[in-house]
């Protein structure tokens, strides 16, 4: 017996999601360069440094006259991260890759860059919030997923609901569904909440299910953290 | 202000169909225009219980193909003149609603109607989505029981993400229909309390009907319960529930098993 097992954790991969501007042209493409241009002189610089994604669902371009506007929209130092809005053939042309699945979030307007200001504005603060506050109860069959922080749920979770967090969980009503902290692989994060009923309650990938959690914790206020490879519970008072 | 309502549940057999033909000829009943839709295409039941079964030519299926008129399709209740029945297509499934047209069906009823009820088909695929994405209110039906309170919690979370004012950023008003209450097994704990239930749900409720034989009985003659036997128990739920829907402050009455003073003064016998 002279092997040696050498035991080897999976890779971990992380998500991180980033914000970007999408430019959706319209036919003419001429005449949207020359309104992006007006746009453009009222905030001079805005996206240096702030590459954009190009929705292209609105004109028919073939792959020589994307690599055209692209250019052009180069020579305005606007650098085009990713495509949308295009057939697939269209990424095998060395242009930048197509995206998919996208979620809008509001529309901006450029902000009046200051005419006293030599360098450029820095047009978003990069504030990434560190806990997501939910006031409403968390349905069955619906999912929270929040990987950059810790959750915090006013009402209950129910039964068939689930609740990822990078880190933390603190729930206020009753825990019915599943509970998932320290998603991102942090073995600190904990769960807490007010009345204990879940299906399962996991801490960076250690997990308990219903027929674990001992009796005489359900039905009160609770808290679940990991000690080595086990997870813990504990009443709350 | 027409006032669309979604009756749904998520599970089946709890009570939609009989909710929905008792609740619109309630409000019909006080005076009020009401129609009520079946979308449950495929498996229609709403004809059934209205007992117009035998007088239905065109249905919503034809009227959102432009095969009939709206008005063609619209059959009038014999015992209530403003009370309508829009009937679902046996024969068709549920692929054949179109977001489109029953967008269309759904506003041009606002423009002749009081009260527009939707009476959903179980599930949460697109007769159920559908169904309710239009609605300004909804009425959850629930029996006290686990599996129908969780296919209500379900439903709830699609009434706040997948309906038409939940895009808008408003909200669907939900009000929680408890159905089939049996008070002697609540109090053996064979049932979910009511306080479980609106604990579980956190949704106001509109009533609690309890179960009686008079809703088999009305249903096999086809007819809303409050029209059937407009003194039943289950019926006088159902009317309360109609006058709260209307904005009524009704007091809310728990079912029990005492049938009246003469019970509770010679029945003193251990149920």
């Amino acid at each position: 017996m002279s092997s040696v097992h050498v035991q080897r954790r999976s890779m971990m991969f992380r998500a991180r999601s980033f914000m970007a501007f999408v430019f959706t042209p319209q036919p003419p493409i001429v005449e949207w360069l020359t309104e992006l241009d007006a746009s453009l002189e009222r905030s001079t610089g805005f996206f240096v440094g702030h590459p954009v994604v190009l929705d292209l669902a609105g004109v028919q371009l073939s792959a020589p006259a994307i690599a055209h506007l692209i250019a052009n929209l180069e020579e305005r130092k606007i650098r085009v991260l990713g495509i949308e809005g295009v057939e697939p053939e269209v990424g095998e042309t060395g242009l930048p890759p197509i995206l998919r699945g996208g979620r809008g979030t509001r529309s901006f307007e450029l902000p009046e860059s200051q005419p006293a200001a030599a360098e450029p504005p820095a047009p978003l603060p990069p504030q990434k919030p560190a806990s997501l506050m939910i006031e409403d109860p968390v349905r069955s069959g619906q999912s929270v997923v929040f990987i950059d922080g810790d959750v915090t749920v006013l009402g209950s979770v129910g039964s068939g609901a689930e609740i990822v967090a990078g880190g933390s969980i603190h729930i206020y009503g009753t825990l019915r569904g599943r509970a998932m902290a320290g998603a991102a692989g942090n073995a600190r994060a904990r769960i807490f909440c007010h009345r204990v009923e879940a299906e399962l309650l996991a801490i960076n990938s250690y997990y308990k299910t219903a027929e674990d959690i001992e009796d005489s914790l359900r039905h009160g206020p609770a808290q679940a953290w990991l000690e080595g490879d086990v997870l813990k519970m504990a009443a709350l008072n | 202000m027409a006032q669309v309502l979604v009756v749904t549940s998520g599970k089946g057999g709890v009570g939609k169909t009989t909710s929905t033909a008792a609740l619109g000829a309630a409000l019909a009943h006080d005076g009020e225009k009401v129609v009520v839709i079946d979308f449950d295409v495929g498996l229609r039941n709403l004809d059934l219980v209205m007992g117009a079964e035998r007088r239905v030519v065109f249905d919503l299926i034809n009227v959102i193909h432009g095969v009939a008129k709206l008005h063609q399709a619209l059959i009038r209740d014999k015992r209530l003149e403003n009370l309508c029945l829009l009937p679902a297509s046996q024969t068709r499934d549920k692929d054949a609603l179109t977001e489109e047209g029953v967008a269309a069906v759904i506003a041009e009823l606002r423009t002749k109607f009081d009260w527009i009820i939707c009476d959903s088909p179980a599930g949460i695929e697109r007769g159920a989505t559908l169904a309710m994405r239009h609605a300004d209110a909804a009425i959850i039906v629930t029996n006290p029981e686990v599996s129908s309170v969780r296919d209500s919690d379900r439903i709830i979370g699609l009434l706040d993400s997948k309906t038409a004012k939940a895009e808008r950023g408003e909200r669907v008003e939900k009000h929680l229909l408890i159905t089939r209450y049996h008070s002697s097994r609540a109090a053996r704990g064979e049932m979910l309390s009511i306080d479980d239930v609106l604990e579980i749900l956190s949704t106001p409720l509109l009533g609690i009907i309890p179960e009686s034989e008079e809703v088999l009985r009305a249903s096999n003659i086809g007819s809303p319960v409050t029209l059937c036997n407009a003194l039943s128990a289950p019926a006088r739920a159902y009317f309360d529930a109609a006058r709260r829907l209307k904005g009524d402050k009704v007091p809310m009455i728990v079912p029990s098993d005492n049938r009246g003073i003469f019970n509770k003064l010679f029945g003193r016998k251990a149920a």
